[in-house]
């Protein structure tokens, strides 16, 4: 790994960021909109407070870890569109660029947009709902640090899906984790979830991230098992896409596609 | 005398049942220019992506500076640029902008010199703060051939380079090759479909058809050999067998 040529990729998409009003909206508007139309309904939902306790803290703290998981995907999977935008694949990989180089360029950037749309949303969080995220309190940083890896790990997977199957897959980059969304259980606890669905969510990392958050809000247990669970599919699951990254890259190679995604 | 800096070796690329690339061999010295000719469809463009390891071979070596390519990518392609016609580098920044991060992709020192010396060279400096997008084609030519001079190649691949600039420019360009060459030893393989800019700058060239090599050798030589009146003459008799 050559630190030098990760920061050339992140220099080069912090250029295009800085005079993009589209890409700039992408992590603060959109984000800010989310939380909004959210914290109305939280807002509105809170008038039942009897019936429905703590609904205020669970809903608007796992919308926030949502997109938490949902921006690190895109951080990935975005920035290798935007060099197929730029037609930019041949320029770099024929530079002493490596995959893996490429690969951590995409995870710098993806921290990026994970660390302005979480500043964005709790802030605005507790300006307009008086919601503070941080009575999740010192757990929150590895709860977010899981979230950031399951990310990473739907980001490379679709991005290795464009990559393989070109312009077609490209809506993946926007859909795919909405297909995770559902057993990731956000806003709802895994006991809700039919059995098989269950087993299908418990080898969910994400599942199990807001499964600890509910836990510790709830009954202030500490969430060491649910962490531990995530973290360990984390890895496992982090080092499988890597892989699959860098054999569908040769694979492009061998079959001389790589220089003609998006064309 | 001194050994090759590029040297291939019986170099095939198969697409499925299609073979692209036939078995070709070829060698490049320190500071020559071949000229590699052909029709549409030869496996010119193939050739090109497979030394830059764009492109995996199905069989046969390519090796640099004495080191093979698949196992020494990263000091290879350190040493290598290419141009062509139909690159073009990120639309959303400035040509300024691309060339610095050109620079470091490369780790280049001195980077804001460099970029100054070489939009210099290139007569770019009316647009050095343009968008990209707004460059013409034979402007966006010059940036892309500006981004291949800018990391100090030792071998430059240029897959028609001209192809889109005005006589001028054109002029221009080949004038600057050729002083590169002539101050650093740089060894270029390249296309074009311009006989007389093939006959003008290449020491040797190859002559490439449905991925076999056909013809080589000086152009003076080729055009003897096959008893026509120049190199234009030549590759219409070879295209239409
Ligand atoms: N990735 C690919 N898959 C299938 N066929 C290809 C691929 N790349 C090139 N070819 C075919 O190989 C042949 C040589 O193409 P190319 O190297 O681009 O020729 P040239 O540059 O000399 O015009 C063409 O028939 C082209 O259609
Ligand atoms: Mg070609």
């Amino acid at each position: 790994m050559a630190y030098h040529r990760i920061a050339a990729l992140v220099i080069r998409h912090l250029y295009l960021y800085r005079r993009s009003l589209p890409r700039v909206m992408e992590i603060i508007y959109w984000p800010f909109l989310d939380l909004v139309v959210w914290g109305f309904i939280t807002v509105y939902l809170a008038t039942f407070q009897g019936q429905m306790p703590a609904v205020v803290t669970f809903l608007l703290g796992a919308l926030i870890l949502w997109d938490v998981l949902f921006r690190s995907q895109q951080g990935i999977t975005i920035s290798f569109l935007e060099e197929i935008w730029a037609r930019n694949l041949m320029n770099l990989f024929a530079s002493p660029l490596t995959p893996s180089e490429f690969l951590a360029a995409t995870m710098v950037m993806s921290l990026f947009k994970v660390t302005a749309v979480s500043v964005v949303m709790s802030l605005c969080a507790w300006l307009f709902y008086g919601y503070n995220v941080f009575i999740i309190g010192l757990w929150l940083m590895p709860f977010i640090a899981n979230l950031v890896l399951t990310g990473w790990i739907i980001g490379v997977f679709t991005t290795s899906l464009i990559m393989r199957f070109g312009q077609e897959a490209e809506v993946l980059a926007w859909s795919m984790v909405f297909l995770f969304q559902p057993i990731s259980c956000v806003f709802y606890p895994m006991d809700v979830l039919p059995a098989w669905l269950k087993g299908v969510a418990a080898v969910n990392p994400a599942a199990h991230v807001f499964e600890g958050m509910r836990g510790l809000l709830a009954t202030h247990t500490a969430p060491l098992t649910n962490l531990g669970l995530a973290s360990g599919l984390n890895l496992l699951y982090l080092g499988a896409v890597v892989l699959w990254f860098h054999h569908t890259f040769n694979v492009c190679k061998e079959r001389g596609s790589l220089v003609r995604v998006g064309e | 005398m001194s050994s090759p800096v590029v040297e291939v070796r019986n170099l095939s690329k198969r697409f499925g049942g299609f073979t692209a690339v036939d078995g070709i061999s070829f060698e490049i010295g320190r500071g020559e220019i071949l000229g590699l000719l052909g029709p549409n469809g030869a496996g010119k463009t193939t050739t090109f992506q497979m030394m830059l390891g764009l492109v995996t071979p199905t069989s046969g070596s390519i090796r640099m500076f004495d080191l093979d390519l698949q196992s020494n990518r990263e000091t290879i392609l350190q040493q290598v640029n290419f141009s062509s016609t139909y690159i073009s580098l990120p639309f959303s920044l400035t040509v300024e902008e691309n060339l610095r991060v050109v620079a470091r992709l490369y780790g280049m020192s001195d980077i804001a010199t460099r970029v100054d010396d070489m939009v210099q060279k290139m007569e770019m400096g009316e647009w050095r703060h343009k968008l990209t997008r707004k460059l013409s084609s034979g402007q966006m030519t010059r940036l892309t051939l500006a981004k291949a001079l800018l990391t100090e190649p030792k071998v430059l691949f240029l897959d028609e380079p001209t192809a889109s600039l005005d006589p001028d420019i054109a002029h221009k360009i080949r004038a600057i090759l050729l002083e590169e060459r002539q101050a650093t030893g740089l060894s270029i393989l390249y296309t074009s479909h311009n006989m007389r800019e093939m006959e003008e700058m290449s020491d040797r060239i190859i002559f490439l058809q449905r991925g076999k090599i056909v013809a080589e050798g000086t152009a003076k030589d080729i055009v003897a050999r096959f008893g026509q009146a120049d190199l234009e003459d030549v590759f219409l008799k070879l295209a239409r067998e």
